[in-house]
């Protein structure tokens, strides 16, 4: 383990400098490209008093880097700008949305992770006969399915033709929002087996090739003739060592899923973040916009972070790459 | 080999035969539309309109009494349009970026590649979708801002495989004898590093070809790209989401539209990394 020190350090500077880059390159896009924020947000047709005003509110008298430090000072205290349409603060808003989202995200991760597994070990189990041409013919239709029309055909189904559940919204998770915890689960399930199937058809493929390419390992050959049958063999000792490429892989896909809720929260109309930043689009909310954005981003480079030091853990041979 | 047995082998390729087929009958809907579709794409004609599929309207009519086949085929244009541009700025920035990398490498100028491939991996932390909700905030929706950030998103990918796959080539002897005869790194990455690592870049191009697809019928769907009245896969869902109780149709025929087009391109991605290059193909 001597070594993951100053792998972890390197890492972790490359981590920083990419969250500070990421957040430099928000700001220049959201406040300094449009000329005057105040402009966009209140349109052409806006008073020069109401430009000002707003221009005061929003704090654009200042110079560009003070903006930019207090903003990012504000987003790592937690005091966060008011937004525009709602006039509270962006951190409450997406705290808010995030119960929805998060719970979101993670049941498609669950499903997405499950469905792979026993897909991708399927398939590498039967190779080349049936079953695993099946599955790959099924999840190259997976893959060519756009994750919102997935989730229209699924309401198509159980909401207008079954009537099962409803179309869409949110019901809240407790009785005082007039919902309950399984009602919120069950609004959820639709939109997460939604955003799921696409994850499920790549992984499942990553995991039947990873699964293939350890069972011709030597260590594999030497198990089966020890005796162990290909079932054992493949319990034993191909699952873990394949687990790599595919954890790496699921890794990945949970930013894919933060940015497929974007699309899936507004084909159900689920309060998530998706649909704040929609909405706040439609609204020219820019604070709430560079907010949203720059939490989705953060979200991105952090799982990808985690994702090196894991693999790194897991394999100790790339540590001194 | 011949051209002839490469043909040969291509359509033996079964993926590659079907992708090839789906691929070509897109491009030929497009084609199509410009000069002839069965009915006017723009007519409207309200008394005829959410129509199921007839003799006359194969597919049926729209909420305005529009073909939904004519608005199929034009849509299709759409989708080319956006595959092609958002392909062409992520190859021609990425592949420049790549190369450069790589040449730089080459010639012991670490740094550059260093920083080129940094500068990339911070693009990566914008998925097409926040840039163009980025784009969108501020410059209003519309199908060039998502052309746009659908190409800015392309442009580290290709920049990642250029760079990855040029190393390579430039490890080679040839390099290191067309060096030794005075070639200076753009004749070289010209004349030897481009032609050596074009397959690659093809089959990147073609799967690249199906997510800018898959990503412009997403942002049309969310009412951010292409603008009404120009026909989209993705604002015809949008459309027919409202539409679902009374006309649950319209809601399956853009959606298999973009389905076969990803799928179709996919697949002769794939045949073709097989065909290209067979090396690989052994491996699989």
């Amino acid at each position: 383990m001597s070594s993951f020190g100053p792998f972890l350090a390197k890492r972790l500077l490359t981590f920083l400098a990419t969250l500070a880059v990421a957040s430099v390159l928000v700001f220049v896009v959201l406040e300094l490209l449009p000329g005057n924020a105040a402009e966009v947000i209140l349109g052409d047709t806006a008073t020069p008093e109401a430009l000002a005003a707003l221009n005061a509110k929003l704090g654009l008298d200042q110079p560009a880097f003070t903006r930019y430090l207090r903003w990012v000072g504000g987003l790592l205290q937690g005091d966060t700008a008011h937004s525009i349409s709602y006039d509270t603060p962006t951190a409450e808003l997406i705290a808010e949305r995030l119960r929805v989202t998060l719970p979101l995200a993670l049941m498609a991760m669950v499903l997405t992770v499950a469905l792979a597994l026993g897909l991708g070990l399927y398939a590498a189990s039967r190779h080349n006969k049936i079953g695993d041409v099946g599955v790959m013919a099924a999840s190259q239709v997976g893959i060519a399915i756009p994750n919102f029309w997935f989730a229209i055909l699924l309401i198509l189904l159980f909401a207008v033709h079954l009537q099962w559940v409803s179309a869409g919204g949110f019901p809240g998770w407790t009785e005082d929002d007039g919902g309950g915890l399984w009602d919120g689960v069950k609004a959820l399930i639709l939109p997460a087996i939604a955003l799921a199937l696409v994850q499920a058809a790549i992984l499942a493929r990553v995991t039947r090739s990873a699964v293939l390419d350890v069972m011709r390992e030597d260590f594999v050959r030497t198990a089966r003739a020890k005796g162990l049958s290909r079932r054992q063999a493949l319990w034993r000792h191909v699952l873990r060592n394949a687990m790599i490429p595919v954890l790496t892989v699921a890794g990945l896909q949970f930013a894919n899923l933060i940015t497929g809720t974007i699309v899936v929260e507004n084909v159900f109309v689920l309060p998530g973040i998706g649909r704040l930043v929609f909405q706040a689009i439609s609204n020219r909310d820019l604070i709430v916009v560079r907010d949203v954005v720059m939490l989705l981003a953060g979200v991105v480079v952090v799982v990808n972070f985690v994702v090196d030091v894991l693999y790194a853990v897991i394999d100790p041979r790339l540590r001194t790459q | 080999m011949s051209a002839m047995s490469l043909l040969a082998r291509a359509f033996r390729h079964k993926s590659f035969a079907v992708g090839f087929t789906l691929t070509a009958l897109l491009v030929l809907a497009a084609a199509m539309s410009l000069v002839w579709t069965p009915w006017p794409w723009a007519e409207i004609d309200i008394p005829l309109k959410l129509k199921p599929p007839t003799a006359a309207h194969w597919l049926g009519t729209d909420q305005l009494g529009r073909d939904i086949l004519s608005l199929l085929l034009v849509g299709a244009q759409n989708s080319i349009v956006v595959g092609l541009i958002a392909v062409g700025i992520g190859l021609i920035a990425g592949v420049t970026l790549g190369c450069v990398a790589a040449a730089s490498r080459a010639s012991g100028k670490l740094w550059v590649e260093e920083l080129i491939m940094r500068a990339s991996d911070f693009t990566f932390a914008f998925p097409a979708l926040l840039s163009a909700i980025m784009l969108t905030a501020i410059y209003g929706p519309g199908l060039v801002m998502s052309i746009v950030a659908i190409g800015i998103f392309n442009v580290p990918v290709f920049a990642r495989i250029t760079r990855g796959a040029a190393n390579a080539v430039w490890t080679r002897e040839f390099i290191t004898a067309a060096r030794a005869a005075g070639k200076g790194p753009l004749a070289i990455t010209v004349d030897h590093v481009l032609p050596n690592i074009a397959s690659q870049l093809i089959v990147q191009a073609t799967i690249s070809f199906a997510t800018a697809i898959l990503a412009e019928a997403a942002l049309s769907y969310l009412g951010l790209g292409t603008q009404p009245p120009q026909p989209s896969w993705g604002r015809m869902l949008n459309e027919a989401q409202t539409l679902m109780f009374q006309a649950p149709l319209l809601a399956v025929y853009p959606g298999l539209a973009i389905m076969l087009s990803v799928l179709g391109l996919n697949l002769m991605g794939d045949g073709l990394r097989d065909l290209l290059d067979p090396k690989l193909a052994r491996q699989r």
